[in-house]
């Protein structure tokens, strides 16, 4: 084993896995349904005989045909060469929260009492998953200072979108649909919060930082005006730093007549240390696979969960849960209701496992998880900037809360090696490729890093280790950061394939077809 | 301010006080709250927040939420004919053993280099989608079936130009929710009914109001009261007649048996893949799916996620990556006409492992045992004096059972069974008064012979 001053000597999992279309033989098969009883056929008939005749099936679809064990170890090998948050310290996905996943909570949400919920089974039938969702509902409300929450949700930009319907909906109620027709964000909050609104109708102002790193009052000023619906942002924004002015930000949309929407996908660094209430926002979300420990699932699924003040909760997709004396029940009458933002009622499953991580801290613990995250990151944050190449933009607001929005600008410049060749390069090493900057890129040659309370001191060792030492190689030896990864499960992509209409496939028979068409150009 | 000393909490490594005090010198301040010196002291709590106190031990943790979750009666404690847009299927053990690896569950935006794998399941999904419908464009997963189909009806909206949407009336009361509230900006939605006899769509209805001015004619197959769509060509036709598209909403489990939507003059499919081994968890397996033609002007409206394949620059290796991101609320932000997210992927990696066990075998075998238990349990419920199977269409899994003459509602008669170990399909009493005291029951591949017969007799003792 190597020590925290060396980079670790490692290499990925290597399969060269064929497509799954492309394997197994013909008759192979890896499931056998259960068989339908002799008196059910005698009695209906056979199955094909049962659909009318033109909506038959007349050719199987080219699916694989495999035996169980040869689809089992093709899945093995799949995810052997994708690199979990379990595999390995990821503080590169900034913005993302990539905490531990405890698995006692993986084991529960497993059970039958979970998986095999129908959601129209009668609530008498479900009062355990019922009393569940409420018990989050009200410790998220403590944690935001909000009175109610949906979990309905599915992800943190269904979330927001539904923020911005309840924004339409509450200024329709007022008879004021017509005249509010603007939404106000920023730069450095994640791109939902301007896209939202605009789905949903709006007109988006986004307002761009200051030398500060984030817009001032001046500018918000600028902006409302009596159309102001509302005022849609995150804090602290991608750069980790907080907009200290938001309780004027709030107060000055709330004078003009706005809601405010807080976007807390980036909590995780001010749990218990200040709420979405006491900032003045109406509205937040929390990303409970961020900030709540759901495991990410390789992109859901999760939940948005969205909260708001009592004056909102009306608005709030149907149904939601009420207690009524010990019984609880789900409430489908609410007629200023949004409507559906998703289907049913969510994905439960992730309110499940924020419930018991929540439970698992209490509030001493959910302080020490915020605090461990911004010593984490001011820690890792102090080791980069000692990285010659390494700069941090917008100094001189204190301290960073959970994450930094760092430049390779200086390494650029110095060497030629940019922030894309050194996030390749990180996969040599067992890390995962970093998170460089949402869209527009203000930061030049970002990278984004988020080293949440689930690392240890040694993981972050780990990190500014490796970092230093592609760094040094820049310099030594250019070329082979920029020819990275290395040592991965694949070498670069033909990166321009998949963005070139004409060559990019996401299908196996839509890229078979264009080889095709290739070869016979090439042939002719 | 010192540090107060508290005992390390088994997920947060740094808590170890001694390694705190250590990092804090590093970063040089005396205690994490002067870490916050970027908050304004009027903005902080102040105190501690009022939660249940913690349950730091894994065993107190397990007997508390476990205890909750014992609450619960799931479907498989009893005999569920509920569905209606989630389904209980057979869900065999390695797509469990897949979508618990924790490199899948706790991976996330990872690119190609760090996650080859995920992208690869991912693109197997969308192939294999590609192959049940017919098309050679699938997206990425989608939130679920409703979500699919909104943005289904707006990326037709954008493409024809056309805000007037023509969708079944014969669609569950939470898809209509869903479009009238996310689609509200871009589409008006016109709704067409159904022939009470069969279940099909009323093609009178259909021609009466479809004109220049749609930019969609939408159906699903089977449609909600479990009916299989006989007049797809036809109402592709009539769509394309006037430059409509068409859109075609699947049960993505039929397809092992039931023409894919491009056969029958499908434009584009919006479907829902939670019956490909994916749990119901009250709602939470749900995965939607979009499908069409590989056209540049059809891609550019996709608003999710997609994953091409694309060649390595190494000789013979294959890599993926997300394709075309410019399409996308990411990179729109203003300017999206709809949005991505975070979405479902866990589930679409699980249905390609499903429909790599199942194969084109073994896909039919199921679609075709349900037809015939789903047909079964029909034709003995109509024998139950006081129930009626009213819609003559050809149904797949679903189907509506009415009780009208037997003077019980679907509520006491749900009651009852339940009282008796089972169920009763969903009350359609309440979102389709046009039906009468009518329940929709779901019969799959899960259902024995011996359950159908438990539900019929329970019936009779329940009306006698």
């Amino acid at each position: 084993m190597n020590s925290i001053h060396t980079p670790r000597a490692y290499h990925g999992a290597k399969w060269d896995e064929p497509i799954v279309l492309d394997m197994g033989a013909p008759g192979e098969r890896g499931y056998i349904p259960p068989a339908v009883e002799p008196e059910i056929a005698a009695s209906v008939g056979d199955g094909a005989s049962l659909i009318p005749a033109g909506m038959r099936r007349s050719t199987p679809p080219r699916l694989p045909e495999m035996a169980q064990p040869s689809v089992l170890r093709h899945y093995l090998r799949l995810s052997q060469m994708t690199m979990g948050a379990h595999i390995t310290p990821d503080a590169s996905l900034g913005t993302c929260t990539m905490k531990y996943s405890p698995l006692v909570n993986e084991e529960m949400a497993r059970t039958p009492q979970m998986g095999e919920m129908h959601p129209y089974q009668d609530d008498d039938t479900a009062q355990g998953i019922l009393e569940i969702i409420y018990g989050l509902e009200r410790m998220l409300c403590e944690i935001s200072g909000m009175d109610a929450f949906t979990f309905q949700p599915a992800g943190g930009s269904q979330a927001i979108f539904a923020n911005a319907c309840i924004i339409r909906a509450y200024h329709a109620s007022r008879g004021e649909a017509e005249q509010r027709t603007d939404i106000i964000s920023t730069s450095f909050s994640h791109p939902i919060d301007c896209a939202a609104p605009a789905v949903a109708g709006f007109r988006v102002i986004t307002l761009t930082p200051g030398p500060n790193g984030y817009p001032d009052l001046g500018a918000l000023k600028a902006a409302v005006s009596n159309r102001t619906a509302g005022l849609m942002m995150t804090n602290p924004e991608d750069t980790g730093i907080f907009n200290p002015y938001v309780e004027e930000f709030t107060r000055i949309v709330h004078e003009a007549g706005g809601l405010c929407a807080y976007d807390q996908a980036n909590a995780n660094g001010i749990l218990g240390i200040t709420r979405a209430r006491e900032n003045g926002f109406d509205m937040c979300q929390f990303n409970l696979h961020k900030t709540f420990s759901v495991p990410h699932g390789s992109a859901g699924g999760s939940c948005g969960a969205g909260g708001v003040t009592a004056e909102l909760a009306k608005f709030l997709p149907a149904p939601m849960v009420v207690k009524e004396g010990d019984r609880f029940r789900w409430d489908y009458d609410r007629p200023d209701s949004i409507g559906k933002v998703r289907s049913f009622h969510g994905n439960v499953q992730a309110v499940l496992r924020s419930y018991a991580w929540i439970m698992a801290h209490g509030a001493e613990g959910i302080q020490t998880v915020a605090e461990t995250a911004v010593l984490n990151n001011n820690y890792l944050a102090t080791k980069l900037g000692a990285i010659p190449g390494v700069s941090i933009p917008y100094g001189g607001n204190g301290h960073r809360l959970q994450e930094v929005r760092y430049s390779w600008q200086d390494l650029l410049d110095e060497t030629g090696v940019s922030t894309e060749d050194v996030r390749r390069r990180i996969v040599d090493f067992g890390l995962q490729g970093y998170f460089t900057s949402h869209h527009p890129v203000l930061v030049p040659e970002p990278f984004t890093l988020e080293p949440c309370e689930s690392y240890s001191r040694a993981d972050l060792d780990e990190y500014a280790t490796v970092l230093g030492h592609i760094a040094d190689e820049a310099r030594t030896n250019p070329e082979h950061v920029r020819a990275a990864p290395h040592s991965a499960a694949i070498h670069r992509i033909q990166e321009d394939v998949i963005n070139d209409p004409a060559r990019l496939a996401m299908t196996w028979r839509g890229y078979q077809k264009k080889q095709g068409a290739a070869r016979e150009v090439a042939t002719s | 301010m010192p540090e107060p000393v508290t005992k390390a909490h088994p997920y947060i490594p740094n808590s170890s006080p001694i390694t705190r005090a250590e990092m804090l010198a590093t970063v040089g301040v005396e205690s994490a709250a002067d870490l916050y010196d970027g908050i304004p002291k009027r903005l902080k709590l102040g105190r501690p927040l009022n939660l249940p106190p913690a349950l730091t031990s894994e065993r107190d943790l397990r007997r508390h939420v476990q205890g909750l979750l014992n609450k619960n009666i799931p479907v498989t404690n009893v005999i569920s004919f509920l569905g209606g847009g989630c389904w209980q299927h057979d869900i065999p053990a390695v797509c469990d053993e897949i979508n618990s690896r924790m490199e899948f569950l706790t991976a996330y935006g990872g690119d190609t280099y760090a996650d080859l794998g995920k992208y690869q399941a991912i693109f197997e999904f969308q192939s294999m989608i590609g192959e049940l419908t017919g098309f050679d464009m699938v997206s990425a997963p989608v939130y679920d079936w409703a979500g699919a189909t909104t943005s289904a009806l707006m990326m037709a909206a954008r493409i024809t130009g056309r805000r007037k949407a023509l969708i079944p009336r014969a669609i569950s009361a939470e898809k209509r929710s869903h479009i009238a509230n996310v689609a509200q900006s871009q589409v008006d939605v016109v709704e067409i009914g159904y022939d009470p006899g069969t279940g099909l769509l009323d093609m009178n209805d259909l021609q009466a109001k479809i004109g220049s001015d749609v930019g969609a004619v939408y159906i699903e197959n089977p449609n909600y009261l479990g009916i299989i769509e006989t007049q797809g060509p036809e109402i592709a036709e009539i769509a394309h007649n006037h430059g409509a598209l068409f859109i075609v909403g699947v049960d993505g489990i039929s397809l092992g048996v039931l023409a894919p939507p491009a056969d029958y003059g499908a434009d584009l499919v919006a479907g829902e893949a939670q019956g490909f081994g994916v749990h119901m968890q009250y709602s939470g397996g749900l995965c939607g799916f979009i499908a069409s033609r590989d056209e540049p002007q059809i891609l550019a409206e996709y608003p999710y996620l997609m994953v091409s394949i694309a060649p390595g620059t190494v000789e013979g290796e294959i890599g993926f990556g997300w394709s075309t991101m410019e399409r996308t609320s990411y990179d729109k932000r203003e300017h999206a006409r709809d949005y991505a997210g975070t979405t479902q992927w866990l589930w679409g990696i699980t249905t390609a492992v499903y429909l790599s066990l199942l194969g084109p075998e073994g896909l039919r075998e199921v679609g075709e045992g349900i037809l015939q238990r789903s047909h079964y349990a029909a034709k003995q419920l109509a024998t139950v004096p006081g129930v009626q199977v009213p819609l003559a269409g050809s149904h797949f899994k679903e189907f509506v059972v009415n009780f009208d003459d037997s003077g019980t509602s679907v509520r006491d008669i749900n009651v009852a069974l339940r009282e008796r170990g089972i169920y009763g399909g969903h009350d359609l009493s309440q979102e389709r008064p046009e039906l009468g005291q009518s329940a929709l029951y779901c019969v799959t591949e899960v259902h024995t012979k011996a359950n159908i017969d438990t539900l019929v007799s329970a019936l009779k003792e329940v009306l006698a």
